[in-house]
């Protein structure tokens, strides 16, 4: 190979080392410092791995095994806006699984899908804690509640490039 | 003089546009030329009035609600500043029947006050608790809490003195607390509104844990889905450290304590003790086999006092009046009060603080007014996804651990989600068995294996295929799961499965359960 590193991996690079300075002698840090690299970057590339096993002294299959297990964290990049849509029992009581047909509709994907656009990444969500206030859903890390068709449409017009 | 408005902060709050509607005050304050003081609190729990602002006036607060950002004109207009009339008043706050009736004492300054301001809470009867823990030694207040009758509040209940008591009394160079926040149960929301609303009193509940049982770090592991409770308690962290509340000299007592705050990953199952104790040793979150428990082998191997936020949150008022004003809230083994949290299809959703012993029915129609779509209640889902679904015939039952354990129910952290007459109760069994599926931590059989096959098992009897050799089919597969799962996860998922089942055989293809019965 032997070429210049592209500029793309060399952001990666230097996110993984600053989720490293910033969870540096925590016990038990593999979990900040995952959350750490995906904060920054969005997802843990697979390039992390291998760095983040070295620098704890675990295996990469102790890494890569932590990364599978948990919901949360993703191994490729999501789209540019997170839709979580709530679905355990308060929000079905209230009519989320019909939300979540219009918003599959409107978005033109299934559940753990991206629109084509890269614009936005769906998924489900099992409580929001935002149960009195059913159906919720989380767009960025911003709640929303009492979420109808209408509501649904107006906030993913709100987000400009989706 | 500069009116004090109060605009909540709680995530719920801002769901339904509490930020909006605050900014509108401010405005509409400005162009009038108005002096006004804004206040971001917690949330009263009252949810169906959110966006719930608030007015201090001479005679006490006054609340108006819900006010959308569309209303805040109006209410200039009408002279909200100093409570006058308007549509949306709902009277002094504290005399909402709602909020007048409940007993609040974890919840007693939450939505009062300024989360983050240490003024707030020592006016408010904070760190009181604290200061009669620092005056006892270990022994005294274990034997306060043991006293009080406080049962661990995250679902199972078990006496909270006497596992704090077993970590005082095992010997170790280091010992942990640790809050379970991974309030992962539809239907729940207490542990957030803590957190948002008055988070000191976690750290304060979790300082004395740490001072009665000789514990100097304690780890807070919050779900990854309250983003908004997580920056509330980092900051509150941050000026509690500054305060001396924390760090190498509580409170210039010369003992030390610590928190760290941590995050999850969006794993139900690592709202399970031990699973959750893995995540936070930077493992898969695996459930442990136990023996030993964690009060004897917790976090790294240490003793770990782990409770529920909950718990910690009930422990300062025990240390602050007495085992014995505790102990008179309640009934039977049930001691002291539980935030019951309202949601789903309820028209008055929200948090209600009581002392043990009111009835479901109580709780769904005195305070939360029946269905919010004005069909009858069918069902309802006490204790989170793994609790049994109740029918009507079951309401009057008293909430109470004991009571609920007779029917084949549990309380669990307090969620109470209702269901109108339009659930299809086979479809939420199978979600349960669906549930328990997606989020197995797959370490024992019934539950990895058991879940999905328990799936399959509720869609063909739905077919209607062999119905009667499934309904056995399903309730062997049931009971394997019950007896032979490691956790709750697997041991509780055939409760809503299998009250489903019974109580709503129709929605199964069957015959259903005869009036008589049924009563």
């Amino acid at each position: 190979m032997g070429e210049a590193k592209s500029n793309v991996s060399m952001a990666v690079d230097e996110a993984i080392e600053q989720a490293l300075a910033e969870t540096e002698g925590l016990d038990g840090a593999l979990m900040p410092l995952l959350h750490a690299i995906q904060d920054r970057l969005g997802y843990i590339p697979t390039s992390a791995v291998a760095r983040v096993a070295h620098a704890l002294n675990l295996s990469r299959a102790d890494v890569h095994g932590v990364i599978t297990f948990y919901h949360d964290f993703r191994t490729s990049a999501p789209g540019r806006h997170l839709v979580r849509l709530c679905q355990a029992e308060a929000c079905q009581s209230m009519g989320s699984a019909a939300l979540a047909e219009h918003a599959k509709a409107r978005l033109g994907v299934d559940f753990h899908h991206t629109t084509t656009d890269g614009a936005v990444t769906l998924e489900p969500v099992y409580c929001l804690g935002g149960c009195a206030c059913s159906p919720t859903m989380m767009v960025d890390g911003r709640l929303y509640g009492r979420v109808s068709s209408a509501r649904f449409d107006e906030v993913m017009s709100g987000l400009g490039d989706a | 003089m500069s009116a004090t408005v109060f605009v909540p902060r709680d995530s719920a709050a801002l769901a339904v546009g509490a930020d909006a509607t605050a900014n509108a005050i401010v405005q509409s304050a400005a162009a009038r030329g108005e002096e006004i003081r804004l206040v971001r609190n917690g949330s009263r729990g009252l949810f169906w009035l959110e966006p719930l602002v608030e007015v201090a006036t001479a005679t006490g607060r006054i609340a108006y609600g819900p006010v959308t950002a569309a209303d805040v004109p109006g209410l200039f207009d009408a002279g909200f500043l100093t409570g006058a009339k308007h549509a949306l008043l709902r009277g002094p706050t504290e005399d909402i029947p709602y909020l007048k009736n409940q007993e609040r004492l974890a919840f007693a300054r939450v939505g009062v006050t300024d989360p983050l301001s240490l003024a707030d809470y020592e006016a408010h009867g904070g760190w009181r608790g604290l200061h009669g823990a620092l005056a006892r030694g270990p022994a005294e207040i274990v034997d306060d809490v043991v006293r009080s009758g406080l049962r661990g509040r995250g679902g199972a209940a078990f006496p909270t003195g006497i596992k704090w008591r077993t970590v005082l009394q095992t010997e170790a160079d280091q010992k942990y607390v640790v809050c379970n926040a991974d309030e992962g149960d539809s239907g729940t929301f207490s542990d957030r509104m803590v957190m948002e609303g008055d988070p000191f009193l976690l750290i304060e509940g979790m300082t004395i844990a740490g001072l009665a049982v000789g514990a100097t770090r304690g780890y807070v592991y919050l779900r990854s889905e309250y983003p908004d409770a997580e920056r509330m308690f980092a900051a509150a962290l941050r000026i509690a450290r500054e305060a001396g509340y924390l760090g190498p000299n509580i409170l210039g007592s010369g003992k030390p304590f610590d928190l760290e705050l941590r995050r999850g990953a969006g794993a139900y199952i690592c709202g399970e003790e031990t699973a959750l104790l893995e995540s936070l040793e930077g493992k898969r979150g695996m459930v442990r086999y136990r023996p030993p428990v964690p009060a004897v082998k917790g976090l790294f191997g240490r003793p770990t006092v782990l409770n529920n936020l909950v718990t910690f949150a009930s422990v300062p008022v025990i240390l602050e009046r007495g085992a014995d004003f505790y102990r008179d809230y309640g009934m039977g083994r049930s001691r002291g009060t539980l935030p019951f949290q309202l949601a789903g299809n309820i028209q008055r959703g929200g948090l209600v603080e009581k002392a043990f012993g009111l009835t479901l029915r109580e709780l769904l129609y005195d305070y939360g007014g029946g269905s919010a779509t004005g069909r009858p209640i069918r069902a309802v889902q006490v204790g989170g996804p793994l609790g049994a679904y109740l029918p009507e015939s079951q309401f009057d039952t008293p909430l109470d651990y004991e009571a609920f354990a007779a029917i084949g129910a549990m309380l669990g952290h307090g969620g109470v989600v209702a269901f109108d007459d339009t659930v299809d109760m086979a479809k939420m069994a199978r979600f349960a068995m669906e549930f328990c599926a997606i989020e197995s931590c797959g370490k024992c059989t019934p539950c990895r294996i058991g879940s999905t096959r328990g799936a399959e098992v509720i869609d063909r009897l739905v077919s209607g295929e062999r119905r009667e050799a499934n309904v056995e089919l399903l309730r062997d597969l049931c009971d394997t799961m019950v007896h032979g799962s490691l956790c709750a996860l697997g041991g509780l998922t055939p409760s809503p499965v299998l009250s489903a089942l019974n109580h709503f055989p129709e929605d199964f293809g069957m015959p259903a359960v005869p009036k008589a019965r049924a009563a």
